[in-house]
Parts: structure tokens; C-alpha cells; sequence
């Protein structure tokens, strides 16, 4: 019987995501802190799937899909950020300033 | 004996991913989630998700980590020195927040009403050693989830397009 | 029906088409005098005899309804149907007679009388405006359209007092007409609404056939309409309290004050009461308010008119006594009484008017000529002027008979009917007998003054000055022939309603009658024996002997001095000169305190504290503040809406918690 567990670990994963996210200033590992909390609910989703039917699991593969999209898209972005600020620092970045 | 796995596991996930937040170095700190990845991966197979556990390594490892490295060289980021943590105050709200969250995702997800809605206990594994693992993925997806299913197709190309649009020097 | 009725649409659009070509006229060739006289006296005579040419299509009909003709549906709203509708009945058809009839004769006077003025076109495109709004007031099948009219008609008014309005004293003799109309407005409004409430219509017709069984006898609701809708004539047709517009009125052109301020919309009260006859005879109290309000008018208005030097004063004061008289009439009822002053009154003192007018006019001519700067309406200006205008004094005296009560002239039936009414209700309730001695002695008092206007301009010495009393004649023909046909209506006017003691009688009651015979079973039969009646009359005739004789003897014309050198009056002369100081009490006790409270705590507290203050500028200024704490989060940095969007997120997870 995992299902407790499972799930205590996924929120502890997830707030190590919520943290790093929270905590860092580099584009690129809040990106990692991203998926991370992808992988987190995933788990949670795995693990109801066993009690629950399968389901769960092909919801999991949607993330996965939507992850991988996010991902590209991402990276592209950052990309095109560096290229044109030459940082990915998240502090420099404030055009959005009111 | 499967608890003692999953624990081993969870574990090891849990500290990898302390010290994928942690380390100063990008690539450090990919290659750290890279072992949360894995570790899962195991926790997802202890949980009668063979087939999920198979494409967890094959295209979050596999696929989507190469990218990270990949773009982490690309940019040249490997040889960061100066760290890109926030300060004393910015961790201290980060981490209140982020306890709380925990908190709360655990408190939540317990409070699911799962009991008059529960398979027979091992009806999961019973289903993959009959159907196969892959079979019992794969018969909602191309039945129940069809149009998502389709619609997941649109949204990659979208996302192929745009990523070639947003990296491109010139359009 | 026979279809010449259904012409009726034509009536309505004739003037309107004038006003429409001489306002354009107005604008683009202001010169063209030939041409906007020719297109504004010919609308009216046009409209005129498409009028006849109702009327008798009306009188050949068999059944009294009314003809009802709806032009578009202008505002249908759920159970609320208004259309733009106009009625042809007995009554509308005796207004439309006199609205166009004196209107076109007003019309060709003014050929003459405003022949120098410099906007020539613009006055006759509001005179025909003004036309349009009357015949609109009065063919309106609902209260809607007439409310149009009604408003329509104050507005040219408003345009026509104020027409030289150049001088301050014009301009704000026209405001004040229309701010005390305004008053009067709120009242009509009032009353549609009550209507509308209790009847759930607004068309005459459905009104008056559901009033029986919508209202109680002299219940509060049908007493409050009334008594609203008679505020509404009050402001409109210049009886106490808000009369003081109407003498100011006279500021106006002449033959404006003739059209305008005599015959026609100032007896737009008496021809509403008519109109809405069930209603009043619905509510008996009403009509005692209004028979006494318009009896005191009478007497009050006629005293001031005693002691006025300006000729047009004088006229205008006897306005709204003669007003009175219609109230009077048709406050107890007496509808076909209270018409029938209408019309005759409409052509006495039009002629009154434009008699005056031509007095005016003779005079100002010659003060032009000799650069005199005096006062060509002030009646110590004038005198002896029957030398030097024969026409004008002929016709003058013709309707000063008739006013007065000469026997078997116009003014002589038409007040003899209404006093006998009040005589014979008297026998039910004494307060008709207080209305009938108030009008007797209004009777008398109006015989006087006006045989001293006749003797102060006409006759004895001259005192216009040598020099311009060279340049004195009389009017052009144009100005004297419509004189010389209202001398004739005011003449014969009288027979369309002869007594009931002699031959031929009761023609205009008789007619009336479709549009009258609903409120009869509510009202008392008048019932006055042979005897009496003719007691009356000849009460009548000594009454109007009596002020004639009197002025006559008791006025000096002789001793008269020119206004210039005239002495300081004294006494109750003095009160009576300046109108019982009525306008000074208004201006301290409304009128003052009015505009102090507008400017120091409408303005200053309430408009630029409150309103522009705390609620416009205010809510702007708390909008900024609050506009300037959401800027403080879009600090552009993405840890802070990091920090933002995790409490949020724990906010809403929190919702889910039990």
C-alpha cells in the first residue's frame, strides 16, 4: 500500500520546485524547477492511477506531451532572450516594470 | 521488500532534487535531476506504471535533459562562478512558501475521496499481467481520450513552429 | 366619416412647411421679403381652408365620435401605445376654426407691422413654428402629442418675446416666461402620469370612456389630476399665481402678443379643462377651485389693468381677467360657455391687439421721423389719435363695445352665459354666488378701463408733440383690412351662441355637445328661468353702462401731461401702477432666495463639493490610488510575481481544504 507515501513524496518534490523556482534568479533552472514540479504531479497521478484505473496514467502521458511542447517553446525563448540581453539573470529582466 | 525500494527511493529523489536547486553550476544541476528523474522512474514502477516508467526515462532522460545540457552548452552557462541565489530574505520567503505549499498539496491530495471509487486491491497489476503494459495505457488513449489525444499532435506542431520562429536569427 | 376629414394631416404640415422654408430663407436670403410673406400668410390661409374644409366634412357627418388619425406609432412600449395621432372632433374643429382663422388674419397684419425689421423672415418663421405647435396642442388624439404642442407653443413663445433680443429686458421677459410655464409643465406632467397609472392609457378617447369606472366620484385621485392638470393651464393661460409672465410678455412684436398671448396658446388651460371635461365633472372640488381661482383672476387682473399707462399693459391685464372668465366657466362646467369666451375673446381682443398695433406703429413712425427717443406705448404719449386714424378708432371702439358688454355684441353673450351659470349654481351652493359677484364687479371694472384706454389714446388734447403729430397717419391697408374682418367677427361673433331666451339659440352648446355630453350626467342641470335670464342681461348692460359712464365722467383726458413731465402717483394709485408689487414679492421671496440657494449651496457645496468634489473628482481620485497600488506589484520583476502567483495559488488551494 504506496499510495500515502506516493503522495507525501510528491509534495515534498513539488515544494522543492516551488522552492527552487522561488529561490533562483537563472532562467534555466527555474526552467529545470519547472519540470520538476512536472514530475511531482505525475507521481501523483500514478499513484491514484493504481487504485483508480488507468486513467491516471494516460493523463500522465498528456503531461509528458504538453511538458515536451513547453519545453521546445522554452528553450526558444531563452534563447532568443540571450541573444538579446546576453543574460538570463531573471533580476535584469524587468521591462515589465509599472 | 517494496517498501524498503520505494523508500530507498523517495530518498534519493527527494535529496537529488535538494541538490538540483542547490548546486551553483547549471550543468550540476541538471545532471541532479536527471537521478530525481530515474529515482522517480523506479517509484513509478513500484506503482504498476511500467509502461509510464519506460517513457519517464526515454523522453524526460532521454530527450528532454539532452536539450537542457544541450542548450546549457549552446549558451556556454557550464562555467557560471557567480551563484544566482537570492539573498538571506528572498530564501527565507521562498522557503516558508514553498513548506506551505508542501502542506497543503499533502493535506489536499489525502483528503480525496477515493474510497467508493477504488479498484479491488491489485486489479492494476492483474490488468497489465493480462493485457500487457502498454495495452493497458494505450485502450483509453485511442478510445476514451481520442480528440486530446489528436489535438495533442496540433499542439506540438504548434510548439515545433513556434520554437523555430522564437530561435531563428531571422525570420 | 366623409374622407375630406382625413385631410386633416395637411392642416398640420402646412405651417410647419412654412416655418421650414422661411427658416431656411432666414439664413440664405434674409431680403427675400416678398417671398416669405407670400410663403407665411399663404401656408395659414392655406391651412385655413383645408380647415373649412374639415369642419364641414365634420359637420356633415352623421355620428359625433371623434375622427382619429394615427400618422406612425411613436412610442410602443409593452402595454403602453403611443401614437402620433390627431383627433378631429367638435371641439378641436372650433379651435382649428380659430388657430388658423385669426392666425391668417394676425399673419397679413404683420405683413405690415414688422415691414423694417431687419430679421424679417425669422420672425415669420417662428410665427408659423408657433402654428404648427398650436394645432398639434390642439388636434392631439393623446396627452403625448399635446404635451408637444403645449411645450412647442411655450417655446415660441419663449423665441417671440425675446425676438428683439438684443435688449436685456426682452431676453429675460422671455425667460421668465418660460420658467413659469415650467411650472406650470411639472403640473401636466404630474397629471399624465396619475392618468396613465389609473387608466393605463394616454389617449383621450380610452381615458375619458374608462374614467367612470378607473376613478370615484370626488375621490383624492381624480381630484389630484385635475388639480395637477389645472396647474399646467395656471402656467399656460396666466391666472393666479403665475400670471406675472404675460404682462412682461408684452415685450414681444405686437401682433405676437395678438396671436400669441390673446387669442390663441394662453387659452390653451381653458381649451385642456374643455378637453378633458369628464375628468373635472368627475371632480366637483376641482372645479370650484378652478371657477374661483379664475373668478379672483378676473377681479384682481382687472384692478391692476385700471392704473397701467402702457397700452399694451392695459391689453394684457385684461388678458388674463378674460382668462378668468373662461375658467370660471369652465369650472363649473359650463364647457360650451367657457368656448364660446374663447373664441370671442380670441376676436375682440386680437383686434384689441392689433389695434394697439397700429397705434404703435403710427406713433413709432413718427417719433422716428423726428429722432424722439419717448415712449411710443405709453398712454400719456398718445391721445386725440381718432383725427389722425379713423379705422383703427372705428374698430378699436367696436371691440371695446364688445369687451365691455355693449348689448348684443360678442363680449355681451358670451360673459352674460358664464355669469348666468354661476348665478344659477349659486341656488345649489352660495360659493357661486361669490364667483358671480366677483365677476360682476371684474365686468364693470374691464368696462371702465377700457373706455379709459379708448378716452386716453383717442380722444381730448394731443400729446404727442407738435412736430410729430405731422408725421402721424394711419396704417397701411394691409394692417387695417384684417382689422377691419376681426371688427366683424368681434361684431357678430356673439350669434353662434345665442341665450336660451332668444330665437336661434344655443348654436356653439348644440355643436359641442359629442364632445361635452360624457361629463353631463355628473354636473347639475343649469336651470334659470326666462325671467331671470333676462334680468341678467339687462343687469349686464347697466353693469357695462355704468363703467363706461363712469370712466367717461370720472377720467380728465385734458389734464393729462406726457410721461415724461407726468408727477409721482401716490397712494393706492401707486399700488395699482406697480401691479401690487407682486413681481417685487415673487423676486424676494422666491426668486432670491431661489437663486442664493443655487449659487452659495447648490452650486458652491453641493455641485462643486459634492457632485464635481467628492463624487466625480473623488471617485477619480480613488480609482488613481487604487490604479497606483496595483503599479506596486508590477515591479517587472519576475521573483516578485513568482512570490504573488504561490499565495495566490495557496489562497485558492486553501478554498478546496476542509
Amino acid at each position: 500500500m504506496l499510495l500515502g507515501p506516493a503522495l507525501g513524496v510528491s509534495a515534498i518534490l513539488f515544494s522543492i520546485g516551488v522552492l527552487g523556482v522561488l529561490i533562483r534568479r537563472s532562467a534555466i533552472i527555474i526552467f529545470m524547477c519547472v519540470e520538476l514540479m512536472f514530475n511531482a504531479v505525475n507521481l501523483t497521478f500514478v499513484a491514484l492511477a493504481q487504485q483508480l484505473g488507468p486513467d491516471g496514467q494516460v493523463f500522465v502521458f498528456f503531461v509528458m506531451t504538453v511538458a515536451a511542447a513547453e519545453a521546445a517553446v522554452g528553450f526558444a525563448i531563452i534563447i532568443a532572450i540571450y541573444r538579446h540581453k546576453e543574460t538570463l539573470d531573471m533580476q535584469d529582466l524587468n521591462l515589465l516594470r509599472g | 521488500m517494496l517498501q524498503i525500494v520505494f523508500w530507498f527511493h523517495a530518498g534519493v529523489a527527494i535529496a537529488a532534487a535538494v541538490l538540483c536547486i542547490t548546486r551553483r553550476s547549471p550543468v550540476a544541476s541538471a545532471l541532479w535531476l536527471v537521478v530525481t528523474l530515474f529515482a522517480t522512474a523506479v517509484m513509478y514502477v513500484l506503482l504498476d506504471a511500467h509502461f509510464i516508467a519506460a517513457i519517464q526515462v526515454l523522453v524526460y532522460s532521454g530527450a528532454i535533459m539532452v536539450l537542457f545540457l544541450f542548450v546549457i552548452m549552446l549558451l556556454n552557462l557550464g562555467d557560471e562562478v557567480a551563484t544566482d541565489m537570492k539573498g538571506w530574505f528572498g530564501r527565507g520567503v521562498g522557503l516558508a512558501l514553498a513548506v506551505f505549499v508542501g502542506i497543503e498539496v499533502w493535506v489536499v491530495t489525502r483528503a480525496l475521496p477515493v474510497d467508493q471509487i477504488r479498484l479491488p486491491a491489485g486489479e492494476l497489476d492483474r490488468m497489465t499481467a493480462d493485457q500487457g503494459a502498454v495495452r493497458v495505457v494505450a485502450e483509453p488513449l485511442y478510445t476514451d481520450y481520442l480528440i486530446p489525444f489528436e489535438l495533442t499532435a496540433v499542439l506540438l506542431v504548434a510548439a515545433i513552429v513556434g520554437s523555430v520562429v522564437l530561435a531563428k536569427r531571422k525570420v | 366619416m366623409p374622407s375630406t376629414v382625413s385631410l386633416i394631416w395637411l392642416v398640420v404640415l402646412l405651417p410647419f412647411l412654412g416655418f421650414l422654408a422661411n427658416g431656411w430663407l432666414s439664413f440664405f436670403r434674409p431680403d427675400a421679403k416678398r417671398l416669405v410673406s407670400g410663403i407665411g400668410v399663404g401656408v395659414l390661409v392655406a391651412s385655413f381652408l383645408v380647415t373649412l374644409i374639415v369642419v364641414s366634412g365634420l359637420a356633415g357627418a352623421a355620428e359625433g365620435a371623434p375622427y382619429i388619425q394615427t400618422l406612425w406609432s411613436w412610442m410602443p412600449s409593452g402595454e403602453l401605445q403611443i401614437g402620433l395621432s390627431l383627433q378631429v372632433d367638435q371641439l378641436s374643429a372650433v379651435m382649428l376654426l380659430v388657430v388658423t382663422g385669426v392666425g391668417a388674419l394676425i399673419h397679413v397684419f404683420s405683413i405690415g407691422y414688422m415691414r423694417d425689421d431687419d430679421s424679417y423672415p425669422r420672425y415669420f418663421a417662428f410665427l408659423n413654428l408657433f402654428v404648427f405647435f398650436m394645432l398639434l396642442l390642439v388636434l392631439g388624439a393623446n396627452f403625448p402629442v399635446l404635451f408637444i404642442g403645449w411645450e412647442g407653443v411655450g417655446l415660441c413663445s419663449y423665441l417671440l418675446i425675446g425676438y428683439w433680443y438684443s435688449e436685456e429686458a426682452n431676453a429675460s421677459a422671455g425667460k421668465k416666461a418660460f420658467i413659469m410655464n415650467r411650472i406650470g409643465d411639472f403640473g401636466l406632467l404630474i397629471a399624465m402620469f396619475m392618468i396613465y397609472r389609473s387608466t393605463g392609457s394616454l389617449n383621450f378617447v380610452e381615458v375619458f370612456a374608462s374614467a367612470p369606472s378607473a376613478f370615484v366620484i370626488n375621490g383624492p385621485t381624480i381630484t389630484l389630476i385635475t388639480l395637477f392638470l389645472f396647474l399646467g393651464c395656471v402656467g399656460k393661460s396666466a391666472q393666479i399665481p403665475l400670471y406675472t409672465w404675460l404682462p412682461d410678455a408684452m415685450a414681444g412684436p405686437t401682433p405676437v402678443s395678438a396671436l400669441i398671448h390673446a387669442a390663441t396658446m394662453v387659452t390653451a388651460g381653458v381649451y385642456l379643462i374643455a378637453r378633458t371635461n369628464v375628468l373635472y365633472a368627475m371632480a366637483p372640488f376641482s372645479g370650484a377651485v378652478v371657477a374661483l381661482t379664475g373668478a379672483a383672476t378676473a377681479l384682481f387682473a382687472a384692478t391692476i389693468a385700471l392704473k397701467q399707462w402702457d397700452i399694451k399693459k392695459v391689453l394684457a391685464y385684461s388678458t388674463i381677467s378674460q382668462l378668468g372668465y373662461m375658467f370660471m366657466a369652465v369650472g363649473m362646467g359650463a364647457y360650451a360657455a367657457g368656448v364660446f369666451h374663447l373664441v370671442t375673446h380670441a376676436f375682440f381682443k386680437a383686434l384689441l391687439f392689433l389695434g394697439s398695433g397700429s397705434v404703435i406703429y403710427g406713433l413709432h413712425h413718427a417719433y422716428h421721423q423726428t429722432h424722439n427717443e419717448d415712449d411710443a406705448q405709453d398712454m400719456r404719449n398718445m391721445g386725440g389719435l381718432s383725427r389722425m386714424m379713423p379705422w383703427t378708432t372705428g374698430v378699436m371702439w367696436i371691440a371695446t363695445a364688445a369687451i365691455a358688454g355693449a348689448p348684443f355684441l360678442s363680449g355681451f353673450f358670451s360673459k352674460d352665459q358664464i355669469l348666468a351659470v354661476a348665478f344659477a349654481r349659486g341656488q345649489d351652493a352660495t360659493v357661486f354666488y361669490v364667483i358671480w359677484a366677483l365677476g360682476a364687479v371684474a365686468a364693470l371694472l374691464t368696462a371702465f378701463y377700457m373706455t379709459r384706454l379708448m378716452l386716453y389714446t383717442f380722444h381730448g388734447l394731443n400729446r404727442t408733440g407738435a412736430e410729430e403729430l405731422q408725421h402721424l397717419r394711419e396704417a397701411p391697408w394691409i394692417m387695417t383690412a384684417p382689422l377691419v374682418v376681426l371688427a366683424v367677427g368681434a361684431f357678430f361673433g356673439g350669434l353662434i351662441n345665442l341665450p336660451h331666451v332668444l330665437p336661434g339659440a344655443g348654436g356653439l352648446e348644440h355643436w359641442l355637445e359629442p364632445a361635452t355630453e360624457a361629463s353631463a350626467q355628473y354636473l347639475a342641470e343649469v336651470h334659470l328661468s326666462a325671467g331671470l335670464e333676462w334680468g341678467l342681461m339687462g343687469l349686464a348692460t347697466v353693469i357695462a353702462a355704468a363703467g363706461v359712464f363712469g370712466a367717461w365722467r370720472l377720467l380728465d383726458s385734458d389734464s393729462l401731461v406726457p410721461a415724461s413731465e407726468a408727477p409721482e402717483e401716490t397712494g393706492i394709485q401707486k399700488i395699482l401702477l406697480r401691479k401690487y408689487y407682486v413681481d417685487e414679492l415673487y423676486d424676494t421671496y422666491i426668486v432670491r432666495p431661489t437663486a442664493w440657494l443655487s449659487q452659495r449651496v447648490l452650486w458652491r457645496i453641493v455641485d462643486d463639493g459634492v457632485i464635481d468634489g467628492a463624487a466625480v473628482n473623488g471617485l477619480a481620485k480613488v480609482t488613481q490610488f487604487l490604479g497606483w497600488v496595483g503599479t506596486r506589484f508590477q515591479t517587472g520583476n519576475l521573483g516578485t510575481y513568482v512570490i504573488l502567483f504561490v499565495v495566490g495559488a495557496l489562497w485558492l488551494l486553501s478554498a478546496t481544504l476542509r
